[in-house]
């Protein structure tokens, strides 16, 4: 037998009009922790979609040797038969089911034909305890944290007996510390004997954890390495395919902060749903040319903070606040009138209200500003195409053309799409929530340059993000949130790591 | 090798059965009928008729089609269109003149639909039970409207006209035996002549930016394959009497729905409602506004079929309107609007309307019985789509 637990030989993948994966080779020891790095749309996704079944038998070119057996995978059950468990980019949970419902989602466990709630239960508090998650079976899945989500959909891969289980970015929407508890468990699970396949664009984690190292660039292998040879740097420059500089791009000397265009006064808000107050007195501003961060823990409210700002959204209520625009006070009555008034913000969740996925790019990058692309009332299709292929250029969204729909982009560009649609309406308040999100570090880069320029231009950004270097590097001040609360407010030269943990986490200095 | 091959044609076919299938769906109509009848299917007198039969199912149609694209349903069209056929019929035997009867009858089916689409949009009582209240309600009015005569006459001549008149000749060509309605001939022209300009145009402005462009043989094909489809039925009806007023108003009503649907801001809100409502929502679209605004739309449609139905019957009859909602429903996934929303084409539901209704005259035609024709209707209904949904890699289930 050979070391490899899995060899994938000249894999080969097209869409109509895109070749995802070229003459692709994987191989994978047994029990290593092997990450697969490259650019959005290099066609990490693909491979292991290709992998598991989802892509399935017929439709690529190559093997896959599992073993030392060429695999035929229709659907996903065959792989998992044969010990494969795939956790995709997107969460595969249904939040109205509990946790033990889903874990074991298609293989309920019976007792003479009906549900066996009592074996359900116990058995998947026993594959909770692995992952070392800390609930209730019973609860319902909407009412975990995306960092326990996660946890779920692994112990519910181990509940496959999973010998080669593979994680689409794992950590892309988790906080550091939940991302760290992840990291740890998958050393752990290394330990009994699993071999994993982590996708990520977290490069420090990658140097971390990983065993060995694949990079793929434009669909094609660039090389292979072992852990003794990974560096980020060394990443870097084989996922882009040159040396980067600095990440965090300067702005030009002569930049001017303006007045405060952006001013929040005492903006407490209860969830009616929850019956809660999840906003307690919130006071911020951001002034004409500047970014302000918006740090925090996932869950400190500041996604809530958005959405109720942006225009009357339902479930919140707002018990007292105002909002004042250049000195003027105004309210937002919907986001239609936001953004009429110039403020926009851009989601986090681009697959449930970002994009209309059924639509092509340039729907979409258009959609939020159709007046720059109608003449006398009715669209113009030249210039329509003009800008949207220009957003697409500016912002390097990976795609062969802007007629591509939506729901074919990968997911890093799909992500690049939703901020070119803001960018593309030119706000003059523009709220980006995560805004690299499962961006490759090149994009990354553009897109802090993109945010730069249109600073330089005049436009206002607040940047919630969870990623404290992203944070650190971009603003020029920062506000931290604490459970719906701002606990304090940082100038660029005080931001430090230390600093915003300690107000993200509401400790005190000792 | 071999299941390259087979994947490859597999994938041809599927690429045809998806611009196609409703095509293919009609051609096999058309054959069938033509042979059962004894030829008497494509005689230029039944097609004639088959196509003045459609209009009013595809004016609904057109309507419904963006109720669809939105993910709503409007069930209350079926007896709406009665009802204001009704009303029309009312006002006429009033002595009201015609435009006047028309501009009335189209603002209130309008004002009907606002009304459902403010207790949809603002109320929130889901489209589903509001139209289906609708529909119980219609069709109190139209049997309260009808009750004292029964059936309203029509007997003015103009009127009747808008559904059984036809454009003046202008003048005759004879081929043959037969004469031609000349302008009819010229319309048809015309309309090649825009098909082959529009396809060209299109062409060179996604060369212009580089744009995917499909193949030169494929476009061709396109262009000869509707081009022939025009004048097959231009020539038919020219050969009787050619074009009807009926077939002049639904032409105009697709061609202005078509248009707004892609060429204007409120037509991309229809369509990015329609895939996405949180994501329109945030993109800055008043999702109300829109719902609403087709809902007029519909009741404005309604209210067209019903007059084009009570000046083609030449009265208004107290049943009037059963089961037009599920003819235009059906006309719409036949001609490939997502059940799941977002997605659909005027053009295509002004279609889909003609094949069911190929079927329904071909089926009374050969002389089949109401219950067979329902159950036959079903068959070919669910047949249909099934072919368009997996050409489309479409399926309920994904
Ligand atoms: N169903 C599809 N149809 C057409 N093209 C597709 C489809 N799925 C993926 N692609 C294309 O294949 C390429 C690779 O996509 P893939 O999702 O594998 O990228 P990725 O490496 O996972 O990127 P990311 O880091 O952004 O998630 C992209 O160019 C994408 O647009
Ligand atoms: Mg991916």
């Amino acid at each position: 037998m050979s070391e490899y637990i899995l060899e994938m030989r000249g894999i080969t993948k097209t869409f109509p009009g895109v070749k995802a994966l070229d003459n692709v080779n994987f191989s994978v020891r047994k029990g290593e922790i092997h990450c697969l790095v490259g650019e959005n749309g290099a066609g990490k996704s693909t491979l292991m979609k290709v992998l598991s079944g989802i892509h399935e038998y017929g439709t690529y070119e190559g093997d896959i040797v599992l073993d030392g057996e060429v695999m035929k995978f229709h659907t996903i059950r065959a792989s998992e038969k044969a010990g494969i468990a795939i956790i995709n980019q997107e969460l595969a949970l249904i939040p109205e089911l509990s946790v033990a419902e889903n874990i074991f989602f298609g293989r309920e466990i019976l007792k003479n034909g009906f549900m066996d709630w009592n074996e359900t239960n116990a058995r998947a508090a026993k594959y909770l305890d692995m992952v070392r998650l800390n609930v209730n079976p019973q609860l319902p899945i909407r009412e975990l944290r995306v960092g326990s989500q996660q946890l779920v959909e692994i112990a519910k891969a181990l509940s496959k007996d999973a010998r080669l289980l593979i994680l689409d970015e794992p950590t892309s929407s988790l906080n550091e510390e939940d991302s760290a508890n992840l990291l740890n468990l998958l050393r752990e699970l290394k330990k009994k004997g699993v071999t994993i396949v982590m996708i990520s664009h977290r490069l420090k984690e990658v140097v971390e954890i990983a065993d060995s190292v694949t990079v793929l660039r434009d669909g094609a292998t660039v090389c292979s390495m072992d852990q003794a040879n990974v560096t980020e740097q060394k990443l870097i420059s084989n996922m882009v395919g040159r040396e980067l500089g600095t990440i965090y791009p300067t702005r030009s000397a002569s930049h001017k902060i303006g007045d405060v265009r952006l001013e929040v006064k005492n903006w407490s808000v209860t969830d009616t749903k929850l019956e809660r107050q999840i906003l307690k007195d919130i006071n911020l501003n951001v002034r004409k040319g500047e970014i302000v961060g918006l740090a925090g823990l996932m869950g400190a409210g500041r996604t809530e903070f958005a959405l109720s700002l942006f225009g009357n959204t339902p479930g919140y209520k707002l018990n007292s606040g105002t909002i004042e625009l250049d000195g003027e006070k105004v309210r937002f009555r919907s986001p239609r009138d936001a953004i009429k008034k110039g403020v926009a913000y851009a989601t986090e969740d681009r697959k449930k209200n970002g994009l209309v996925l059924i639509q092509d790019v340039k729907f979409n990058i258009t959609f939020a500003d159709l007046n720059r692309i109608i003449d006398f009332g009715i669209i113009n299709g030249s210039k329509e195409i003009v800008e949207a292929d220009q957003m697409k250029t500016d912002i390097n969204i990976k795609t062969p053309s802007i007629l591509q729909l939506a729901r074919n982009l990968s997911g890093g560009n799909q992500q690049k799409t939703v901020l070119a649609k803001w960018i593309f309406a030119r706000p003059n308040v523009l709220i980006l929530d995560e805004p690299t999100r499962g961006i490759d570090v090149g994009a990354k880069h553009e897109i802090y340059t993109l945010m730069n320029k249109m600073v330089e231009e005049g436009m206002s950004i607040i940047m919630i993000s969870s990623e404290l270097l992203e944070i650190i590097g971009m603003s020029d001040r920062i506000y931290v949130m604490h459970e719906g609360m701002i606990t304090g407010e940082l100038s660029a030269e005080e931001a430090t790591e230390e600093a915003i943990m300690r107000l993200a986490t509401n400790t005190e200095e000792n | 090798m071999q299941e390259k091959n087979r994947n490859a044609v597999l994938t041809g076919i599927s690429k045809v059965a998806k611009n196609y299938a409703m095509y293919i769906a009609l051609g096999v109509i058309f054959i069938v009928f033509q042979i059962l009848s004894g030829g008497l299917f494509l005689t230029a007198y039944n097609f004639t008729n088959l196509v003045n039969q459609t209009g009013y199912i595809a004016v609904l149609a057109v309507g419904m089609t963006l109720v669809l694209i939105i993910c709503q349903i409007d069930l209350s069209v079926g007896f709406l269109t009665g009802f204001l056929g009704a009303c029309t019929a009312r006002l006429l035997l009033l002595g009201v003149p015609i435009p006047l009867t028309i501009l009335i009858v189209v603002l209130f089916g309008a004002s009907l639909g606002l009304l459902q689409g403010f207790i949809i949009g603002k109320i929130g009582v889901p489209a589903f039970v509001t139209t289906l209240a609708g529909e119980f309600a219609f069709r109190g009015l139209l049997t309260l409207i009808t009750q004292d005569i029964g059936t309203i006459n029509v007997t003015n001549k103009t009127f009747k006209g808008i559904s059984q008149g036809f454009l003046p000749a202008l003048f005759t060509i004879k081929i043959g035996g037969t004469e031609f309605h000349g302008l009819s001939l010229i319309i048809g022209i015309l309309a090649v002549a825009a098909v082959v300009f529009l396809n060209l145009r299109k062409r060179k402005e996604m060369k212009k930016y580089n744009l995917e462009t499909g193949s030169v043989p494929v476009m061709i094909i396109r262009i000869l394959f509707f081009s022939g489809l025009i004048m097959a039925l231009v020539i038919l009806l020219a050969s009787f009497q050619g074009i009807s007023w009926t077939v002049v108003i639904v032409a105009v009503i697709t061609a202005a729905y078509h248009f707004v649907l892609n060429k204007t801001k409120i037509g991309r809100h229809i369509y990015g409602m329609g895939g996405n409502v949180e994501a329109a929502k945030l993109s800055g679209v008043n999702i109300r506004k829109v719902l609403i605004g087709v809902f007029v739309s519909m009741g404005a449609m309604a209210a067209l079929s019903g007059v084009m139905i009570t000046s083609r019957m030449g009265c208004a009859q107290p049943t009037t309107g059963t089961g037009y909602e599920l003819d235009a429903i059906a006309s719409c996934y036949i001609g490939g609007v997502s059940t799941s929303g977002g997605v659909g084409r005027v053009i295509n539901s002004v279609v889909g309307s003609f094949v069911i209704m190929s079927l329904i005259n071909g089926l009374n035609l050969i002389g089949v019985g109401i219950s067979y024709q329902y159950l036959i209707k079903g068959i070919i209904f669910v047949v249909a789509v099934a072919i368009d949904v997996r050409g489309r890699g479409r399926k309920a289930l994904g």
